[in-house]
């Protein structure tokens, strides 16, 4: 799925370029999704606050910044410590792959902790914060930094007393920073009924930052608004955002509309039997597949036969399941003949395994859109999609699937969705409601009959793909999903045993015709063959006849030329004179 | 910029005669953080004179930092806030922000009167 990250990459950049021109220059997070939720970044130059609670990754957001600024946009950062020393943080974020030591050595990145114990220090009088000042400023100067991070500036509240100078101070800190022409990041706590303990908001007006970590149902998600930013056009939803061990990434999602692009390829299901019911040809590439029916009735398999048949054309896959682990999976496919462990061991299949109640809505999707955009498949399952409702309500998890599926439309993936309809209730519908959002929808069901339970599949609808109307009977055999007719008598549709004792009869049917036909077949042959025999008997007759015929007339004239002889000898002995001549013209003849 | 009090002379003890002598009598090392010829800085030092003149006769070491000049030592003694007292010696290191004007919290701060105020 190269398409997608091109061109929100590009889409992005023309953004950027577009806010440049138009009004405020932007410094870039580099990251994921915040860039594009600010349209390109914080405004450069300018404070800007990052509040939440604690443990919402606000020092995290801020390291990542100037972490970014220093390695992968060219401008060196300060990062002032007020809770952690440099040590601890070198340690804290090596784990996402940042070398603090190392950026600091190429005199890129300086990381400064200031202390401020409360039970050593007396105030009497006047002061000021100077000494902030001309340590920052020393640190700036010191690699020519363009960016600074105070975190957490709140602490300086728990250290002084003199709440009147801290805030003139700290407005004459935030000015400060804007003359020096710094991009800044402040991070401050999180404040009852306020955005920040110690009201920072008052101070840092340009572009305000509010992380949250909630936790409903047991289940945490951690959410990211921009809650302010003055100036400039930006996302004003909830955005869900991902700790892991790439850092921070957020995922504006719900920014995506109905303008994505549509394929006209399509791609095999992988049962040549379906491809046919769907026209022939299989599924339109990037539409959203949906195949919903009973227990047991072999909506993994047909995903499964989807993803074998992706990877097979050498597309990658990925395949999030939330009731069987990849181990399972792999096992059960390989009893209906699919070997999926070959594509896992190519790389072209990720099993992402994770029970639906594990975390919240937010972070499944925000998980998914992670996994796509880095791995880039062709191909997504969802098995099933039900059980996401556990992990919230039905209408969220409503909403969770339409970004999802826009989400994967934009980038041209073929979504394959499985959804299992509880027999008790209406069968055409999901508990989830997408059925109105799939393209296609197939539905597999049970057929009773004659004490036995069958399956049957048949194409629910499918847009913009001509498909058959007709019950196909479902078989899982060793060698994968076969379609096979279904028939239909008086009593309605034939499957199982059914279906094959009317197989058998029409088999032992067709059997009788044939038979009756070879037997007529054999019937003409033996009278030829006999006819035969008596017109070569005939024919002998005549030859002996016309044998016989011959050697009598032989004989007649051989008797006729002795009797000739006869008369001639008989004339000479009796000394005629004429009858020579007339036994000579006689023989002549003959 | 090093002003020194009236003391300036006396050289500060090792660590051996810290620990021989940790009575009254040590001798103090105070050292006043300030960022330029501020005002504010010119009142702090005159107070903090003051209070030593008056309890610390002779047993005080003052060292004024200018962190103008010297950017880079404000990190050493955790320096946040201009003007501040670091009380080095004698043990515990005691902080005291602000320009000492009010010399009861300073000797307060300083330790040389109990926090009661009796």
């Amino acid at each position: 799925m190269p398409r997608l990250t091109a061109r929100n990459r590009k889409s992005e950049s023309s953004n950027h370029k577009k806010s440049e021109g138009r009004s405020l220059p932007k410094a870039p997070t580099g990251i994921q999704g915040l860039d594009e939720v600010t349209n390109g970044g914080f405004p450069r130059g300018r404070p800007t606050l990052i509040c939440g609670s604690a443990g919402a990754g606000k020092s995290l957001l801020a390291m990542e910044f100037i972490v970014a600024g220093a390695t992968e946009y060219g401008e060196p950062g300060v990062f002032i410590a007020f809770e952690e020393t440099a040590a601890e943080l070198t340690q804290n974020v090596r784990s996402l792959g940042f070398d603090l030591d190392r950026l600091a050595e190429e005199k890129k990145l300086i990381v400064d902790f200031v202390r401020i114990e409360r039970s050593e220090i007396d105030e009497t009088g006047d002061y000021d914060l100077e000494g902030l000042f001309i340590r920052i400023g020393a640190a700036i100067d010191a690699i020519g930094a363009k960016r600074v991070a105070l975190d957490t500036i709140e602490n300086l509240f728990a250290g002084l007393q003199n709440q009147g100078i801290l805030r003139a101070e700290l407005r004459r800190l935030f000015r400060w920073l804007k003359d020096k022409g710094v991009t800044a990041v402040i991070t401050a706590e999180r404040g009852e009924g306020a955005l920040t303990r110690h009201g920072l908001e008052e101070y840092v007006s340009d572009c305000v930052i509010l992380l949250d970590h909630r936790v409903t149902d047991q289940v945490s998600t951690r959410r990211l608004r921009v809650v302010k930013y003055r100036g400039t056009a930006h996302g004003t939803n909830e955005y869900p955002f991902l700790i892991d061990e790439g850092g921070f990434s957020v995922l504006p999602i719900t920014s995506l509309g109905l303008l994505h692009q549509v394929s006209d390829e399509r791609v095999s299901s992988g049962v040549p039997r379906l491809d046919t019911m769907l026209g022939g040809e299989g599924y339109h590439r990037g539409s959203t597949i949906l195949v919903s029916g009973t227990a047991g009735t072999g909506k993994t398999s047909l995903a499964a036969h989807m993803v074998d048949a992706a990877c097979r054309r050498g597309e990658r896959c990925v395949y999030f399941s939330f009731e069987e682990s990849p181990q399972q999976l792999i096992r059960n496919m390989r009893s209906i003949g699919l070997n999926l462990e070959q594509w896992t061991k190519k790389g072209l299949l990720q099993f992402h395994s994770s029970r639906a109640t594990i975390y919240g809505l937010e972070m499944h999707l925000a998980t998914m859109h992670k996994v796509v955009r880095e791995y880039e498949p062709s191909v997504v399952v969802l098995d099933p999609v039900g059980s996401l409702i556990q992990a919230g309500s039905q209408r969220d998890a409503h909403v969770m699937m339409v970004r999802l599926i826009d989400f994967l439309k934009h980038g041209g993936v073929t979504a394959f969705l499985t959804n299992l309809t509880n027999a008790n209730e209406s069968l055409e519908r999901t508990d989830i409601e997408i059925s109105s959002i799939v393209d296609t929808w197939l539905f597999v069901r049970d057929i009773e009959l004659n004490g036995e339970r069958n399956r049957a599949l048949y194409v629910l609808k499918s847009r913009g793909t001509a498909h058959s109307n007709q019950l196909r009977e479902f078989l899982l055999t060793d060698h994968g999903v076969d379609l096979l007719e279904v028939y239909v008598g008086p009593e309605g549709v034939l499957t199982g045993s059914s279906r094959l004792s009317q197989e058998a009869r029409e088999k032992a049917a067709a059997l009788a015709r044939k038979q009756e036909l070879e037997r007529i077949d054999r019937d003409r042959t033996r009278k030829r063959e006999a006819l035969e025999v008596r017109i070569t008997a005939l024919r002998k007759e005549f030859e002996f006849e016309e044998q016989d015929a011959e050697t009598m007339s032989a004989e007649v004239e051989k008797r006729e030329e002795l009797v000739a002889e006869d008369r001639k000898a008989m004339a000479r002995s009796r000394k005629a004179d004429t009858g020579d001549g007339f036994a000579v013209s006689k023989r002549n003849k003959k | 910029m090093k002003k020194s009090g009236k003391p300036a002379a006396e050289k500060p003890l090792s660590l051996e005669e810290i620990a021989k002598t940790k009575t009254e009598s040590d001798v103090w090392e105070l050292r006043l953080y300030t960022a330029g010829q501020t005002p504010r800085s010119l009142s702090a030092f005159a107070n903090l004179k003051k209070i030593c003149e008056e309890h610390l006769q002779g047993r005080y070491n003052i060292e004024v930092v200018d962190l103008v000049k010297h950017p880079q030592l404000a990190a050493g003694d955790q320096i946040v806030a201009i003007p501040t007292l670091v009380r080095k010696l004698p043990q515990p290191l005691r902080k005291i922000v602000g320009d000492l004007r009010d010399t009861e919290r300073a000797l307060v701060g300083l330790q040389l009167r109990p926090a009661s105020g009796k």
